[in-house]
This record gives structure tokens, sequence and C-alpha cells, in this order.
């Protein structure tokens, strides 16, 4: 008997396929090799280690590799501590928290380049808003986007603010999958609300955390649009990250340096990510 | 509600008010200001209102670039949601439906394509050896190579619910694969499918990174170029470049206001299952 053919034809697969593999696989694959040369689109020739090593050499390339690491580690970690206290905070039944919710949800929608425009205004070193409001209560702050050191810092505090209601609504997710059996159970022990929150939310919550910490890890390290929008890596190369060389080395016309960056990029988030999600799963049978 | 809640919600609201809500209203402000009220950054009622002014000044500017960029960015959004979707559905459908060995391959690009970041230069090459390089048909597909990932992967499990037993009484009445797909399948999608048409809407919108790589040039200035090319030519023009953030923020919020429930649900996809 002739075999039927599948009402599932792998054909179904091939449009997705091929604008994925052509304009993502490939290129993804070719870095490898293109990082490896001295490159001008035309020709290529090939160097061998040559931009990898001046990345760890150059003081302003290396800079931006720990710039990104201290980026994403800070914005994953507050987005994630932040976001579950605020997920807490507005499913406790308070005044007005629907508002809240989506009071603390729209900045995730809004232009990133818009909202890097409106803080490096609000941050301007004398005219600005907050160093305004805070001479009116006599203290004098800091030049937050001007300042060699502070820069990078200010920076991910404003993709703080944009990112954190994307971390609030996947903990409230988490946190309405909770059975309140279990805190009825703490209740009746006696346990008071500050061990409610460690023993029975912080644990069950997990999947929400690995989430959280996944998603802003990857988003932190891959980071461009918002660094772009308000230092330009500067004052100097102080608050550059590895997105912002990639961008800069690209319009310089070094395509194999550029290239050689995102190469170190996906290196990165690998090594970052696939231990952690290892270590996530292993803990999940702990439990 | 007991009284203590009521008073910590009266001051989270506050706290919310002066973070959250007083940035939008510094841009709604500024926008509305005139030149010299504008350039002093203080957070204050316009001396006079310019409204109508600002907002014309501002589509003006560059002989007309915002409207060209809205247009230049709504064809983009358009064309590349319409292939995420039914691109996406697809390769969901026959990932959930067919157990093979392909399945692992198939989801492990899925796998690639939501965590490594896009190698920028390379894809320059490709594109420019396609002849897509600058070109608006290109950018669609850019969008839609990086976006697949999320949509099949949202598609997949979806399908999941949808019984087997729908699929064959289709097949036994005689219709063809295509046709269970688009007459049975798909329509049954719609949930998720608005989901997707929103949330990767408004991503592909918002877009800045891959518009500056993949698509320079002047006519082809998309929303977010604008209001870069803006921030520089705009330097004493602080009310026009505001005005732009306005214009430039009002799509999504439309959006939201309407679709708040799927953009929540698209956006907290998996967060519950890991």
């Amino acid at each position: 008997m002739k075999e039927r053919p599948s009402p599932y034809p792998y054909w179904f697969v091939l449009p997705a396929a091929v604008i994925f593999v052509t304009l993502f696989l490939v290129p993804t694959v070719a870095s490898f090799w293109f990082s490896l040369t001295r490159w001008d689109l035309f020709t290529t020739t090939f160097i061998g280690l040559d931009n990898y090593r001046q990345f760890f050499k150059e003081p302003q390339l290396t800079r931006s590799l720990f710039n990104t690491v201290v980026y994403a580690v800070i914005t994953s970690g507050t987005k994630s501590v932040l976001g579950l206290l605020l997920a807490v905070a507005l499913t406790s039944g308070l005044w007005g928290q629907g508002f809240l919710r989506t009071v603390v949800f729209f900045p995730v929608l809004v232009s990133t380049i818009g909202v890097g425009i409106t803080f490096a205004t609000l941050m301007h070193p004398t005219k600005g808003l907050i160093n305004v409001s805070l001479a009116a209560i006599g203290l004098d702050g800091p030049g937050w986007l001007t300042n060699a050191t502070l820069a990078i810092y200010s920076v991910a505090m404003i993709d703080l603010w944009k990112g954190i209601g994307l971390a609030t609504v996947i903990y409230i997710a988490g946190l309405s999958a909770i059975s309140p059996d279990y805190y009825e159970a703490a209740r009746i022990d006696g346990a008071t609300r500050m061990q409610q929150f460690w023993r029975v939310t912080v644990p069950l919550v997990r999947p929400a955390t690995v989430t959280v910490v996944t998603l802003s890890l990857i988003g932190g390290l891959r980071s461009f649009d918002l660094i772009w929008a308000t230092t330009r890596g500067g004052p100097g190369f102080s608050s550059d990250v590895l997105a912002s060389v990639i961008y800069k080395q690209y319009q310089a016309g070094f395509y194999g340096l550029s290239t050689a960056g995102n190469v170190i990029l996906f290196l990165m988030i690998a090594v970052i990510i696939l231990p952690l999600t290892w270590w996530f799963n292993r803990r999940e049978v702990d439990l | 509600m007991t009284r203590r809640q009521y008073v910590t919600g009266m001051i989270a609201m506050a706290l919310a008010g002066v973070i959250f809500i007083l940035p939008f209203v510094f841009i709604f402000l500024t926008a509305m200001k005139t030149k010299k009220d504008a350039s002093l950054l203080t957070f204050t009622w316009p001396k006079e209102w310019h409204l109508a002014q600002n907002f014309l000044d501002v589509l003006k500017t560059q002989n007309y670039q915002l409207l060209l960029a809205y247009f230049n960015s709504s064809v983009i959004t358009v064309g590349a949601v319409a292939m995420l979707i039914v691109f996406g559905a697809l390769v969901g459908y026959v990932l959930q439906r067919r157990q093979s060995r392909w399945n692992n391959l198939i989801f492990g690009a899925v796998l690639v394509g939501l965590i490594v970041p896009p190698a920028v230069v390379p894809t320059i090459w490709v594109m420019q050896g396609l002849h897509l390089f600058k070109t608006i048909h290109g950018m669609i597909f850019i969008q839609v190579a990086y976006g697949l990932a999320f949509s099949v992967l949202l598609y997949r499990s979806f399908i999941a619910t949808i019984p087997r037993d729908l699929d064959e009484a289709a097949i036994i009445d005689g219709a063809r694969p295509l046709q269970v797909f688009f007459k049975v399948i798909l329509p049954l999608l719609k949930p998720v499918t608005v989901t997707l048409i929103v949330v990767q809407s408004i991503a592909i919108f918002n877009d800045f990174t891959n518009p500056l790589y993949y698509l320079p040039g002047k006519d082809n200035v998309t929303v977010q170029l604008t209001l870069f090319n803006f921030q520089s030519q705009f330097v004493s023009q602080f009310n026009l470049l505001f005005m732009n953030i306005l214009l430039v923020t009002i799509p999504p919020l439309i959006v939201f206001i309407f679709f708040n429930r799927q953009i929540v649900a698209g956006m907290t996809a998996g967060a519950v299952k890991g």
C-alpha cells in the first residue's frame, strides 16, 4: 500500500525557514569567519585572532566588556527584586492597584529613544528637573550622564524605569498561579507576613523569577538604543557597551573588528545564560 | 478594604505618580511650549500654548519627513506582522502536530533565534548580495527573521490545546493540508493571533536598532529614526523634539488602551510554566 502523504507536510515550514536561515543563521555562522579578518565588505584579509586581541588590549574596548556585564547584572538584579516587591504590593488589594499596574507597565511600550531623550533632559546637570529638585532641598546633584564613573549606572536606572513594568506583570502572573491554600496553611501555623513572603512566595514564584532574570539578562547584555539615545557611550568611552562598540566600529569601517564584537557578545550571552539555565533547572529538582 | 490598605494605596499612588507619570507630563508640557520657554527645560505650565504650531512645525521639518517616516514604519509593521502570523503559525502547527527528529532541529533553531544576538555586518553582507540592503522589503524580511522564534513558540503551545479530531474530521471530509490550516486551524488561533499582532507591531514600530543598520538613507527613514535625527537637529528646539516624542508615543498608547489584556498575556506567556 502506498503511504499517504502527511496532512502536516514539511513544506509548511519552508517560507519561515528560508527567511530565518538566509537572514539569521547564515550571517551568524559567517560572523565566526569574518571576525578573523580585516574586512571592507569587498575584500577580506585573514588576520587570525588579531581582532579579539585588540578587544582585550585596548582600554576603551575592555571597558565596554566590563560595562556590558555590569549593566546587565544591575538592570536584571534590580528588575527582579523590585519587580517582585511591586508585584506583591500590586496584588495585595491596595486602593487603586489596577491603575497603578497600568502606570507601571506603560513605559514598556514607549519608544526607547523617546524615553532616552526625555531622561537625558531631566538629568541635565544644571537645568534638569532632577538636579533642580535636589537643589531645592539643598542637595548638590551630580552630572548624572556627564560624569564618567556615574553615566553607565544612570543609564541602568533609566532602563529600570522603562523595564520594571514587564518584570512586574510577569511576577503578577506567577503570583496568581500560587494556590491560596499555601498561605492559609502558613497562617494557621502562625507564620508572620515576612515568613510567608520568604517561605511561600519566593520559592513558589520561581518560574517567574527564572523568566525575569533570563529575559532581562539577555536584554541587558544586548542593550544598545537606550545607551545610544542618552550618552552615545560617552563621556569619552566611559559608558560604552559591546553593542555600542559594534555600532561605532561598523560606522568607522572596521567591519572585522565590529563582527568580532558580535561574536564576543554571542559567547558572553552563551557563557552567562547556559550555566544559569542549567542551574535553574537543577534547583527545580531539589524542591 | 481596610483603612491601612487605603492609606498605603494613597502613598503608593503618589509615589508612582511622581516616578512614572511625571516624565510623561514633562513630555506633554514641553511639547506645548514656545521655543524660548522650552529651552529652559523647566517643569512649568507653558506660558503660551503652541500645540497646533509645534505640531505643524514638526510635520514640515525636512520636507515632511515625519509623514514619510510614518508611512514607511506602517508598511514595515503591517508587512512583517502579516508574515509573522502566517509563517509562524505554519511552523508552530507542524512542530506541534508531527513528531519526528526534525522537530528537535526546528526547536533548536527557535531557541537560537530567541537568544543569539544578530551578527550585524555579516547580515548587511548577505543583504547586499541579495539586493535587500536599504530596501523596505529587506527590512520587512529582517523583522520577520528576528520575530519568528517568538511567534512559533507562542503558536506551538496554543495549538497543543486544539484537539486533533478537528484536523482529522476536515481531512476525512476531503480537505487538503492547506485548507485544513487556513479554514480550520488559523481561525481557532484568533486569541494568540491578536496578542501577537499587538505585541509584534509595537516592537517593530518602536524598533530603532535594526532600521539604523539595515535601512539607512533619507527616503527610508522610520519613525524612531526621525526622533534620533531631530535630536541633533533640534538642539535648541526642545519644544519640537518633545512634540515629536509625543507623536511617536501616541500609536502605542492607543494600542495599549484597547489591547491591554492581550499585551500582558503575550508578554507573560511562559512565565508560569517557566
